[in-house]
Parts: C-alpha cells; sequence; structure tokens
C-alpha cells in the first residue's frame, strides 16, 4: 500500500496550493509595491520548478541530465536578456 | 481610405506593373506547364505532401536559390542606382522598399532555407537516422516558411513593400510614418516563416539528442552535426524573443498599441532592443552552420582528421552562450552609458577567441595535409582570409567609442557583406557543390563551378572593399543618393563592377546546374569525393529509409574508419522498417497561415477569423487522427538494396 501512495506528488500539490495562496495574499494583504513583487517573483519561480519536476517528471527518465542542462541554459540566457535589457534601456541609460 | 485603396501600390512605376505582368505570366505559365505535363498528382503526392527530410530538404533549396535571385536583383538595383552621383533610376521610396526587401529576403528566407536545406539533407544522415524526430513537423516547418517568404515577396505589387529597414525600427515603422501596408507585411511574414523555424529548432535538438546511430555518443558527432545541435540550440532560446517583438509591433500597428509609440508610454527604443536580442544570435544561427560545413570539407580534400576536434565543440558552445550577451553593439550611439558601451564592447571582442579558435584549427588540419583543390575546397579556402577582414573589422566597430565614427555608414555595410557572403553564401555553395552528387546523382561541373568561385570571390571584394573608403569617407548607409562633390562615385561604381561580377558568378552556378544534369556522368558511386563521415555509407539515391541496417558508430569519422581501419559499420540482419505516412495538412494548415495573414496585413477581420478557425480546425484534425505509418517488409528492403547495389 505504501508504494501505491503517490506521497511526493501529495505533497506537491499541497505545497503548490500554499504557494498559491501566498501569492494571493498580496492582493488581499496592504504591501509596498518592493514587497509584493519580491513575493510573487519568489513564489512564481518556485512553482515553475515545482511542477517541472514534481508534475512533469523532469529528473525521472535516463536524459534527465540533458533536460535539466537545457532548463539551465533557458533560465541563464532569459536572465542574461532580462537584465540585459534593463541595464541598456533603464540603468545605464544616460 | 477606401477598402480597395490600401491593396493598390502607394507609390507605382513602371518596373511594378512590369512585375505584375511577369508574376502573373510565370504563375500561368507553371499551372499550364503542370496541367499539360498531367504532374499535378505526382507533385501532390511526391512533393507537397511529403514528410521525407530528404525531399523537404530539396524543396528549402530551390526556394532558397529563388530567393537568392530574388535578393540578387534587389541587390544589382541598389548598386547601379548608386553607381553615378545623382542617378534617377530608383526615387528614395523604391530605393527604400528595395534596401528593406533585400535585407529580409537575403537573411531570412535565402540564409535560413539554405541552412536548412542542408541540415535536413544531411543531419539525419549523419547520425544514422531514418529521419527527423517529428517527420510531420518538419514538413509544417517548411510550408510555413514558404508561405510566410510567399505572402512577403507579393508585397511589392500588392499594397507596397515594408520600407523601414530589415531592422525595420521603429518609430520609422509605426503608423505614424510607415503609412503603407508594408510593414505589416513584414511583421507578420516574418511572424509566419519564424514560426517554421522555431518549430525546426525543437525537431533538430530532439532528433540529434535522441535518434543517434548506436555508439556516436556526443563527442563522437560529426562536427557538422555538431554545429546544426547548437544552431539549433540558438534558435529556440533566441526566436522567441523575435515572436514577441512581431507580435508587439503588429498590435501596434493593427489594433493601436502603444509599445514603440513615442507617446502614451510607448518606448520606441525597446524594439531595436529586442530586435537585437534575437538578430545577434541570428547572426550565428547563420554562421554556426557553415563553420560546421567547413569543418566537414576541409578534413575530406586535406586528407587529414580535423584538428582539435573537442576546441571546435568547445569553441561553439562558448559563441552560442556569447550570442546572446553582446547584442547591444548593433546600437552603442543610442544613448546608453560608457558603463554600459564597455560592457558589450568587451563581450564582442571575446567572441574573437572562439572564432580565432575555429580559423586556427582550419589552418592545422590545413597544414601538411595531402589538398586537392575541388569547388567546396576552394570555398573554403577563400573563406579563411576573406571572412578574417571581415571579421577584423567586426572587431574594430566593437569598439564602441570608434563606433561613433563607423556607425551607420557604407563601412558597417561592408563588415557585415564580408562576414555574411564568405561565412554563408560561400559555406552554402561549398555545401551544395559537396552533398549535391549525393542529393541528386550527380556531381556538379569542377571547371564551371571553378569559375563561378573566382567570380564570386572576386566580385565580392570588389564590391565590398571600395565600401570601407566611402564609408569612412562619410558615406552614410541606405542613401538613395549623393551629389558628385562628394567624391563616393568612384567608389560606388566600383561597387557595382563588382555586384556584375557576383551576378554573373551566380548565373554560371545555374548554368552549371543546367550543364550538369544533361551532360554529367551518374556513375560515380555512392561516395565519389572519398569522404569520411556516415552520410556517404548509404547508397545514392539515398532510398527512402537511409540505411536498410543501422550503422555502429566507433568514432566521428566512421565510415572513414570503415573503408581505411576495418571498423565494422553494418551487422546484422534486415528487419521490417517503420516509416511515417506522408500527410497533405501541413500544406493546407500554412496555406491557411498564407491567407490569415494576407488578412491581417489588409485588417480583413472576418476573413481572419475564417482563416484562424481553419487552423483550429487543421490542429484539431491532427488530435484526433490515427496515424501509425506504415510498414515496408524485409523483401522490399532487400529488393531495394540489391537494386541499388547491396548492402556493404
Amino acid at each position: 500500500m505504501k508504494e501505491l501512495f503517490p506521497r511526493k506528488q501529495v505533497m506537491g500539490f499541497v505545497f503548490s496550493l500554499v504557494l498559491t495562496i501566498v501569492a494571493l495574499l498580496v492582493y488581499f494583504l496592504d504591501m509596498s509595491f518592493a514587497v509584493g513583487m519580491t513575493v510573487l517573483l519568489l513564489t512564481a519561480f518556485t512553482q515553475a520548478g515545482l511542477q517541472l519536476i514534481v508534475f512533469m517528471h523532469a529528473g525521472e527518465s535516463e536524459d534527465k541530465g540533458t533536460i535539466y542542462l537545457n532548463i539551465y541554459y533557458g533560465v541563464i540566457i532569459a536572465l542574461l536578456t532580462v537584465f540585459g535589457t534593463l541595464l541598456a534601456m533603464i540603468w545605464g541609460y544616460v | 481610405m477606401d477598402f480597395f485603396d490600401r491593396f493598390a501600390i502607394p507609390h507605382p512605376s513602371p518596373v511594378i506593373y512590369a512585375s505584375m505582368v511577369a508574376i502573373t505570366l510565370t504563375l500561368v505559365a507553371i499551372v499550364a506547364g503542370v496541367t499539360y505535363t498531367k504532374k499535378w498528382g505526382y507533385l501532390w503526392r511526391e512533393w507537397l505532401t511529403t514528410v521525407d527530410h530528404k525531399r523537404i530538404g530539396m524543396m528549402y533549396l530551390i526556394s532558397a536559390l529563388l530567393m537568392l535571385f530574388r535578393g540578387g536583383a534587389d541587390a544589382i538595383m541598389m548598386r547601379a542606382q548608386t553607381a553615378l552621383p545623382e542617378n534617377t533610376l530608383l526615387d528614395s521610396q523604391h530605393y527604400n522598399e528595395i534596401f528593406t526587401t533585400h535585407g529580409v529576403v537575403m537573411i531570412i528566407f535565402m540564409a535560413m532555407a539554405f541552412i536548412m536545406a542542408l541540415m535536413n539533407f544531411v543531419v539525419p544522415l549523419q547520425i544514422g537516422a531514418r529521419d527527423v524526430a517529428f517527420p510531420r513537423l518538419n514538413a509544417l516547418s517548411f510550408w510555413l516558411y514558404f508561405w510566410g517568404a510567399m505572402l512577403f515577396n507579393i508585397s511589392f505589387v500588392i499594397g507596397g513593400s515594408p520600407d523601414a529597414g530589415w531592422t525595420s525600427y521603429f518609430p520609422l515603422a509605426g503608423n505614424e510614418f510607415s503609412q503603407s501596408v508594408g510593414t505589416n507585411y513584414y511583421m507578420i511574414a516574418i511572424q509566419i516563416a519564424g514560426l517554421g523555424t522555431l518549430i525546426t529548432g525543437i525537431n533538430f535538438i530532439v532528433t540529434i539528442l535522441k535518434m543517434r546511430a548506436p555508439g556516436m555518443t556526443l563527442m563522437k558527432m560529426p562536427m557538422f552535426t555538431w554545429s546544426a545541435l547548437i544552431t539549433n540550440l540558438i534558435i529556440v532560446f533566441a526566436f522567441p524573443v523575435l515572436t514577441v517583438a512581431l507580435a508587439m509591433g503588429t498590435i501596434d500597428r493593427l489594433f493601436g498599441g502603444n509599445f514603440f509609440t513615442t507617446t502614451d508610454g510607448g518606448m520606441d527604443m525597446l524594439w531595436a532592443n529586442l530586435f537585437w536580442v534575437w538578430g545577434h544570435p541570428e547572426v550565428y544561427i547563420l554562421i554556426l552552420p557553415a563553420f560546421g560545413i567547413y569543418s566537414e570539407i576541409i578534413p575530406t580534400f586535406a586528407r587529414r582528421n580535423l584538428y582539435g576536434y573537442k576546441s571546435m565543440v568547445a569553441s561553439i558552445v562558448l559563441i552560442s552562450v556569447l550570442s546572446f550577451v553582446v547584442w547591444v553593439h548593433h546600437f552603442f550611439t543610442m544613448g546608453q552609458g560608457a558603463m554600459v558601451n564597455s560592457i558589450f564592447s568587451i563581450t564582442t571582442m571575446a567572441i574573437a577567441i572562439p572564432t580565432g579558435i575555429k580559423i586556427f584549427n582550419w589552418l592545422f588540419t590545413l597544414w601538411k595535409g595531402k589538398i586537392t583543390i575541388t569547388v567546396p575546397m576552394l570555398y573554403s579556402l577563400g573563406f579563411i582570409p576573406i571572412f578574417t577582414i571581415g571579421g577584423v573589422t567586426g572587431v574594430m566597430l566593437g569598439m564602441s567609442a570608434a563606433d561613433y565614427q563607423y556607425h551607420n555608414t557604407m563601412f558597417l555595410v561592408a563588415h557585415f557583406h564580408l562576414v555574411i557572403i564568405p561565412g554563408v553564401v560561400f559555406a552554402m555553395l561549398a555545401g551544395l557543390t559537396y552533398w549535391w552528387p549525393k542529393m541528386f546523382g550527380f556531381m556538379l561541373n569542377e571547371r564551371i563551378g571553378k569559375l563561378s568561385f573566382w567570380l564570386i570571390s572576386i566580385g565580392t571584394c570588389v564590391a565590398f572593399f571600395p565600401m570601407f573608403i566611402s564609408g569612412l569617407d562619410g558615406q552614410a548607409r541606405r542613401m538613395y543618393t549623393y551629389s558628385e562633390a562628394t567624391g563616393f562615385g568612384i567608389w560606388n561604381m566600383l561597387s557595382f563592377v563588382g555586384a556584375i561580377m557576383l551576378a554573373a558568378g551566380f548565373v554560371t552556378i545555374v548554368y552549371n546546374i543546367y550543364y550538369s544534369t544533361r551532360y554529367a556522368s551518374r556513375d560515380i558511386g555512392s561516395d565519389p569525393w572519398d569522404a569520411r563521415s556516415l552520410e556517404w555509407a548509404t547508397h545514392t539515391p539515398v532510398p527512402d529509409y537511409n540505411f536498410a541496417i543501422t550503422p555502429q558508430v566507433n568514432s566521428s569519422e566512421a565510415f572513414w574508419d570503415s573503408k581505411k581501419n576495418g571498423h565494422k559499420l553494418f551487422s546484422g540482419e534486415y528487419k521490417e522498417i517503420h516509416m511515417p505516412n506522408n500527410s497533405g495538412v501541413p500544406f493546407i494548415m500554412s496555406a491557411i497561415f498564407f491567407v490569415l495573414g494576407f488578412s491581417l496585413v489588409f485588417s480583413i477581420w472576418v476573413l481572419a477569423v475564417i482563416a484562424l478557425l481553419g487552423i483550429f480546425a487543421c490542429l484539431a484534425h491532427r488530435s484526433f487522427e490515427q496515424d501509425h505509418g506504415y510498414h515496408i517488409p524485409v523483401e522490399e528492403v532487400k529488393e531495394t538494396e540489391e537494386k541499388l547495389g547491396g548492402a556493404r
């Protein structure tokens, strides 16, 4: 019975519900823009990672190395693009 | 504007009316010709519905060559207009439209298609696979590209071509300054073709990662396959940015959005930023497959294995990362501070390091090699010096302080043509000549091929070296004319002469294809160049299933090892082969995309909604379709193999 119970998935589901509720709190509680955005960004990225790993089985096949490498590469490129754009268009703009 | 006024050319001239007549006549001739020879069934069964990577590759090739001549005609017109000071061959509006379409057609519809052609044909063969991972998606990629290209190409006879440059910077490309539908064509046609490219990217990554022959680890892949893998990785990460930017531009132009406007909170420079976030990786999408092709050709004709395989792999991986962190060098003068410009200057110059590693590796491969000068080898050898000149001037442009002098002048135009022509066009012509016998079963004539090479390479130098000088003297790019007192006349006349030589070179290539089709020997075997990688291990013509028995691989040059070192490539019995079915849906769906694009360009909303429903119907059809492919029985495989000369 113990092997049949999808413990990891249930825990993941509960955790993702918690993350959703925390994100919702930004709307219901009165907090500053900076705090609100921080909470949203953190919960959003944790949520995305959770979905990829627990529910989309990113780490469960034999080519998990390739999958993770692709994800890391994508994340790096996305961060470089976003922060590079901010740098060129706003922070470093005279 | 009245409904029908939108379809009129805003700025007509006799040349455009002549093109209208020519296009109509060509279409009538094609339809009549196919009907007369009763080839409609053949065309539909064997080509329009095919999912075979080899045939899709050939269709890409034909489209790329057609687009080469379309873009080449634009180039000749531009050079003819500027050959003399105050020339009146074209007026400023036509000149704008022509340099815009020249850029878009050459990059998106010629170079990309040429790369797709060779990747499609070669990569599955090189890794010993039966086809790509998703054959039907592959057909969809091609047809999306094809119909996107067609949509873009009708712009100059219906509604007017885009005229804001191939970079289409806002606010110039916005509704305020570009009122004709031209820029709508740009936004939507590139979007459709870009979808196809993105699908190809995913398709080839999966193919290369999952479908390699047994024994072929990543570090035993042939160099062209490596470059294809990295290219497609860049495609998957760079093209979404273009998709988003084009969608935002479309919303601005068609639905009154304010992403790139100068008012209402819009940020016009964000277009330039997003365009180059895609645009710079795009440069490497073009150049890396070329590097791969040279890395196949140089060892073959130097009769040595590639020098520094591991450093070659490391350098393309490094280039792929660096290509994403240099884009600001395309707009150093737009107002960023010295800090930002310095960062991007340094990353830009850093790219010269992995590129330099590759150049030296090729030189070391040549060193002490037994070099045979064939046409593909000539292009590869010609590439090295010309590309280096283009590359070094690129490093000059990369220094942001100096860039204030060079930017937006003919110096820049000279630089990127001297990189892209040897880097992409030479490579594609080399690859075309090299893989031609595998594709079509005969070789292109070497004598005519050498003539083409000399015409094209000397033409390139004559056409673009003078631009360095006129650019440093202050001739801005995209100027449709200039006064005699500027002294630019002589340099532009020289450029025009070079352009004529280039055109002559391309005409000799067409003649070569005609001549060789008629007269070349068909008795060339399956390995006419004595080459090294797996695509030469199968028969010519390549059977539908590529390899009757899946090859066993021991090194990056498995075929060479099987010829010289007694490696056994094929062992085991013939087995039943599972193949994908043909399908007409990709063709039909992409044609509906064309209708959707056309109706969006002209804001015909009812038709757009109908077309969109049609696309969803095609998607639904695919979701509920039961298609398990078909099996080629063992007897049939045996028969084909015996007919083609038996398995080795």
